[in-house]
C-alpha cells in the first residue's frame, strides 16, 4: 500500500464534527438493547444456581409452567446437543461446547449465577414469579475461586474433562490448568546470572468487570419457517449471529441478526449469553421473547477479566539496559477453557527489546464465569507487574525512569515477540513526549507521588465490509457492519468525505443487519477504524471510478481525460478541458448514464500497528484514612493519525479511567460459600466523576503506513499503563511496594501503619 | 393483581397509565408510556441512568414507585429539547464529544441541567460531585465535565442578553 497521505493535505480528517447519531442519544431516542419491544412480545426471567459448584440431579418446573401467563420454559435439556465445534471470532475463541454451556447449565453449575433455566411470561412480573417456582435438586460440589486454590497442585478438578494445551501429559500436576504457553529468546537463566542489576516481584490482581452501563438484553422471534430473528446490542451483530447459528445447530443464513445501539462493552459484548435462550423460549412458545438482565445478573454470570498471580524477575546491564526477563504467571479463565495468558506472555515484554527472555502463562479453571475479553485483555495484568518491576529497577540504579525505558524501548526494524519485525511503531516518539510534558517535572504537593509507566497493544485488522451508494440529489450513504461504540459512524462519515472530496455533512452512515450487508468482525480490536476504515475509503475511491466513468459518458470522451478533483470530475481533453461536473450533477444524471452508483467491498487488511502509551500519574494520599486521590493524570499515546481528534482522546481519558478503577477500586470478592458479595454498582465501584482530575492527552501522530490515513488503532492500549503508573505512585507516597490490586484503602491504611 | 391508575403530568403532558403496585417509575415510563429514554443501568440507585426531575427534585427513578407519581410533576430526557431545538447541555454535550456510547447520556443530561437550573456557575468540583451519581464507563468524565461548564456559560451569557 502507498503511503499515508500528508497531514497538511487532509480537509476534513483530523477535524471534530458532531456526530451523525449524537441528535438521538442526547435526546434520548436512540434504541438500545433494552428498549427493543417486538409485536405480541413475551418476557423472560432466569434461574441461576446460587452454588458456585453442584450437579443438577433434577429440575422440577410444573409449579412453574402452572403459573397464569407462562408460556415456555426451557433448561438445558432444551438445548441442541453439544458438538465441539471450534469457533473462531474476534479476541476471543471458544468452543461451542464451553459457550452453550456457560449460557445454560446441563448437567453440573459451574458458578455461583450460572444460568439452569428459564421462564416466557406474557408479563416480566409472572415470569419472575414462575422463575421462583422452578424447583432444582443440587448435589453441591466442592469449590475452588482464589487463584491459590484453584492452581495448586492438590486443588480439587473442577471440570473431569476440559481441552488442554501446552500441558501433555499428566497436566503437569496442575488439575485446573488449561493452557500453558511459553514464549523465550536466548538463554534467560545464563543471561540473569551476568545481570548487573535484578530485581524481582511477586504481583497480585482479582478479576474485574468490564462494567459497561447496558446491562445485556436480547429479543428473539423463532419464525414458523425454522428461521430465527434477533435484535441485540453487541460489539459485532455478525459473531452474535456465528455463535447462535452454531450453538443453536441453524444454518447461518436462516439466522438474522439486527444490532442495536450498544450501551458501552469493552470487550465483554463480543460473544453471546442470552439470545440462543430467548430464541429456544420464543421457539416454544411461537412468540417473539425479551430476555433482559439485572445489573446482579450481569455481574454475576457475564465475563469478568482475569484476575493474576504474576512473578517477575528483570535483570539489567550496568547502563540499565534489559538483558533477560524471566516472567510466569497465572490467570483466572472461569469454569472453562480458553482465556488470556496467550495474550499475557505476547504484551509482557514485547515494548522493550531484550536478547533474553524466558516468559510463561497459564490459564487455570475456577468456579466463576466463563471470563470475556476487557479492553487490551490480558495486557493489563502483566504490564502491572512489568512495569512497577521497571520503577524499581530505576529507584536501584538511580535513573530517570523514562530514562531507563529509552534504553530498551522498541523501535522499528526491532524484533516482536511474535517473531516478525516491527514497522513504524512510536513507543520512543511516546516516552520523549512523557518526558517533555510539564506535568513530568510539575512539583508535587505534600502527601503527594508520582507514577511513570508505558504500555502496548498488539491491536488487529481483518475482515470488514462497507457500501458506498449516492442518491440523485448527492447524498451519500456509506453501510457499513460495525457497531458504534464511540463515535466510528463520525469516523466513517470522515473517512468517505475527505476520499470523495464531499463535505462531511454529506455523508450518512448506517450500520446494517447481518443480512443487509457481508461479514464485519466484531467492533474490537482496536480493528473498527483501520479495518472498516479501509473498506470504506475503498469502496469511495471505487465509486470516484464509477463517477469518472459516467462523466466520461456524458462529455463523450475517455475514463482516462477524467481526473477526480475536490469532490468534481473534470475533464482533460483538449474539447472540453477544465470543465467540471460535481458529485452531485453526475449523481443526478445516474439513471440515463448507465444506473445506480453504489459499490459494495469487502476487505481483509493487516497492516495495522501495535499501539504505545505512556502515562504519568499524580496520587495523593489521606495519612489518616488510606485513600488515594489521582490529582493529576497525563496520556501521551501513538494513535498513528487521530481521524476525529476529540473520540481518539475520549478513548485515551476512559480506557485511563477504567485502569485507574482497576489499580484502586475494583475486584470480585466472593464469600467463602463461593457466591459473589458485590453484585452491584455500589459494592463494586467503579470510578465516578468526584474521584477523577481532567485527563489530560497528547496524541503521537506517526502515521500507519498500512493505512490510507495513517490509521492506528487506539481503544485498547490506553488501558495498559495506568495499573502500574497508578501502583508506582501509591507505592512511592506510602514508601512501600504496592504489589496486589486492588489498592484499597485498608491496603494503604495497612501500608502507613506497619502492615 | 389489581392495578393502580395514576394520573400525572409528564414534560408538561398530561398522562395516565395502570400500573402495579411494586412497579417503578423508570417501568412505568418505560413499559406504560413508551418512553424509553430513561435507561436502567442498575435498578438500585446507584448508576443515574433513570435519572428524572419529581417536582423539582432530580431522583433515579428506579427508586420511585409508579404510584407515588400520582398528581405530580415529571420531566425526563424526552423533555429537555424544545421541539427540535437542543437545550444548550445537549449542544454542548455534541460538541465536546461527551458521549461515546450513549447510554448514560439521557441521565447525564437530565442531571446537568438539574444542576444548572440550581447553579449557573458551578465550579469544576461542584459539577463533579453533582455528578457522582450518574455512572459513564466510556468517557472519564472528562469531557462531559467540560460540557456542563461550556453549557453553564452559554446560559450565563443567554441570561445576561436576555
Amino acid at each position: 500500500m502507498n503511503a499515508p497521505e500528508p497531514k497538511d493535505a487532509f480537509k476534513v480528517v483530523g477535524t471534530r464534527p458532531i456526530r451523525p447519531d449524537g441528535v438521538e442519544k442526547v435526546t434520548g431516542k436512540a434504541i438500545f438493547g433494552t428498549d427493543y419491544k417486538a409485536a405480541n412480545m413475551l418476557h423472560g426471567a432466569i434461574v441461576r444456581s446460587p452454588h458456585p459448584h453442584a450437579r443438577i440431579k433434577s429440575i422440577d418446573t410444573s409449579k412453574a409452567e402452572a403459573v397464569p401467563g407462562v408460556k415456555a420454559v426451557i433448561t438445558g435439556a432444551d438445548f441442541p446437543s453439544l458438538e465441539d465445534i471450534i469457533v473462531r471470532m474476534g479476541e476471543s475463541s471458544g468452543s461451542t461446547v464451553d459457550i452453550s454451556t456457560n449460557i445454560m447449565a446441563k448437567d453440573t453449575a459451574y458458578y455461583d449465577g450460572h444460568a439452569v433455566a428459564a421462564i416466557a411470561a406474557v408479563t416480566r412480573q409472572a415470569a419472575l414469579e414462575a422463575a421462583r417456582l422452578v424447583e432444582v435438586d443440587y448435589e453441591i460440589l466442592p469449590h475452588v475461586i482464589e487463584m491459590c486454590d484453584a492452581f495448586a497442585a492438590d486443588a480439587t478438578k473442577i471440570k473431569a474433562a476440559i481441552n488442554t494445551v501446552g500441558l501433555g501429559e499428566g497436566e503437569q500436576g496442575r488439575p485446573n490448568a488449561s493452557l500453558k504457553f511459553t514464549s523465550a529468546k536466548g538463554v534467560a537463566a545464563a543471561a540473569m546470572a551476568n545481570a548487573v542489576h535484578v530485581v524481582s516481584g511477586h504481583y497480585s490482581l482479582k478479576p474485574v468487570h468490564q462494567g459497561y452501563i447496558e446491562p445485556h438484553a436480547a429479543v428473539a422471534a423463532w419464525k414458523a419457517d425454522g428461521k430465527l430473528d434477533v435484535w441485540c446490542s453487541s460489539q459485532g451483530q455478525f459473531d452474535v449471529r456465528g455463535l447462535t447459528a452454531s450453538v443453536l445447530h441453524l444454518e447461518i443464513g436462516n439466522v438474522r441478526v439486527m444490532p442495536l445501539e450498544i450501551g458501552g462493552g469493552f470487550g465483554g459484548k463480543t460473544t453471546i449469553y442470552l439470545e440462543p435462550v430467548a430464541a429456544l423460549l420464543s421457539k416454544k412458545s411461537g412468540q417473539p421473547v425479551r430476555v433482559a438482565m439485572t445489573r446482579e445478573e450481569v455481574f454475576r454470570a457475564t465475563g469478568p477479566a482475569p484476575g493474576g498471580e504474576i512473578d517477575v524477575k528483570l535483570g539489567a546491564d550496568a547502563d540499565g539496559k534489559l538483558v533477560s526477563a524471566e516472567i510466569e504467571f497465572q490467570y483466572s479463565s472461569g469454569a472453562f477453557g480458553g482465556g488470556d495468558a496467550w495474550a499475557g506472555v505476547m504484551h509482557s515484554v514485547n515494548h522493550y527489546a531484550i536478547e533474553d527472555y524466558k516468559v510463561t502463562g497459564w490459564n487455570v479453571l475456577c468456579n466463576m464465569p466463563k471470563h470475556a475479553a476487557y479492553r487490551a485483555p490480558g495486557a493489563p495484568q502483566i504490564n502491572f507487574a512489568v512495569e512497577s518491576a521497571m520503577n524499581d529497577l530505576a529507584d536501584k540504579i538511580g535513573i530517570d525512569p523514562i530514562e531507563l525505558r529509552l534504553k530498551s524501548a522498541v523501535k522499528p526494524g526491532d524484533p516482536s515477540m511474535m517473531g516478525s519485525k516491527f514497522g513504524e511503531i512510536g513507543l520512543i516518539e511516546c516516552l520523549e513526549a512523557a518526558k517533555a510534558h510539564p506535568h513530568y517535572s510539575a512539583p508535587l504537593g505534600k502527601n503527594q507521588a508520582r507514577g511513570f509507566a508505558c504500555g502496548t497493544w498488539m491491536n488487529y485488522g481483518g475482515p470488514s465490509t462497507a457500501s458506498v451508494s449516492l442518491a440523485d440529489d448527492g447524498s451519500v450513504l456509506v453501510t457499513e457492519g460495525n457497531p458504534d461504540i464511540g463515535g466510528s459512524r463520525a469516523s466513517m462519515a470522515l473517512m468517505a468525505a475527505e476520499t470523495l472530496g464531499v463535505p462531511y455533512e454529506k455523508v450518512n452512515v448506517t450500520i446494517a443487519d447481518t443480512s443487509s450487508i457481508g461479514y464485519s468482525m466484531v467492533t474490537g480490536g482496536s480493528r473498527t477504524t483501520y479495518a472498516t476504515g479501509i473498506a470504506v475509503i475503498e469502496a469511495a475511491k471505487a465509486v470516484i471510478n464509477i463517477l469518472r466513468e459516467r462523466a466520461a459518458k456524458m462529455w463523450e470522451t475517455d475514463v482516462a481525460n477524467i481526473e477526480w478533483i475536490d469532490g468534481s470530475a473534470v475533464c482533460t481533453d483538449a474539447d472540453n478541458a477544465g470543465k467540471s461536473f460535481t458529485l452531485a450533477q453526475i449523481a443526478a444524471k445516474a439513471g440515463a448514464t448507465g444506473g445506480p452508483i453504489a459499490f459494495e467491498n469487502g476487505v481483509n487488511p493487516l497492516q495495522h500497528l501495535p499501539g504505545y502509551g505512556a502515562h504519568i500519574c499524580d496520587v495523593e494520599v489521606d495519612k489518616e484514612t488510606g485513600n488515594v486521590s489521582v490529582v493529576r493524570y497525563t496520556v501521551v499515546q501513538d494513535v498513528g493519525r487521530a481521524i476525529h481528534p476529540a473520540y481518539v482522546e475520549g478513548q485515551m481519558q476512559g480506557g485511563a479511567v477504567q485502569g485507574i478503577g482497576w489499580a484502586l477500586n475494583e475486584a470480585y470478592i466472593y464469600n467463602k460459600d463461593g457466591r459473589l458479595d458485590n453484585a452491584g454498582f455500589l459494592d463494586y465501584r467503579i470510578p465516578v466523576a468526584s474521584d477523577m482530575p481532567m485527563i489530560d492527552t497528547v496524541m503521537v501522530e506517526k502515521p500507519n503506513p498500512g493505512h490510507p490515513y495513517g490509521v492506528k488503532g487506539v481503544g485498547e492500549v490506553p488501558i495498559v499503563p495506568p495499573l502500574a503508573a497508578v501502583g508506582t505512585a501509591v507505592s512511592r507516597a506510602v514508601g512501600k511496594p504496592m504489589r496486589s490490586l486492588p489498592i484499597s484503602p485498608d491496603k494503604v491504611y495497612a501500608a502507613l501503619n506497619g502492615g | 393483581m389489581s392495578r393502580n391508575h395514576v394520573t400525572t403530568t409528564v414534560n408538561g403532558d398530561e398522562r395516565e397509565f395502570l400500573c402495579s403496585p411494586g412497579q417503578t417509575l423508570l417501568d412505568a415510563l418505560r413499559d406504560e408510556l413508551g418512553m424509553t429514554g430513561s435507561k436502567e443501568g442498575c435498578g438500585s440507585g446507584d448508576c443515574g441512568a433513570c435519572t428524572v426531575v419529581l417536582d423539582g427534585e432530580m431522583v433515579c427513578s428506579c427508586l420511585v414507585l409508579a404510584s407515588e407519581a400520582q398528581g405530580r410533576r415529571v420531566e425526563t430526557i424526552e423533555g429537555i429539547a424544545e421541539g427540535s431545538q437542543l437545550h444548550p447541555v445537549q449542544q454542548k454535550f455534541l460538541e465536546n464529544a461527551a458521549l461515546q456510547c450513549g447510554f448514560c447520556t439521557p441521565g447525564f443530561i437530565v442531571a446537568s441541567k438539574a444542576l444548572l437550573d440550581k447553579n449557573p456557575n458551578p465550579t469544576e468540583t461542584e459539577v463533579r460531585y453533582w455528578l457522582a451519581g450518574n455512572l459513564c464507563r466510556c468517557t472519564g468524565y472528562d469531557k462531559i465535565v467540560r460540557a456542563v461548564m461550556d453549557a453553564a456559560a452559554e446560559l450565563r451569557q443567554e441570561r445576561t442578553a436576555a
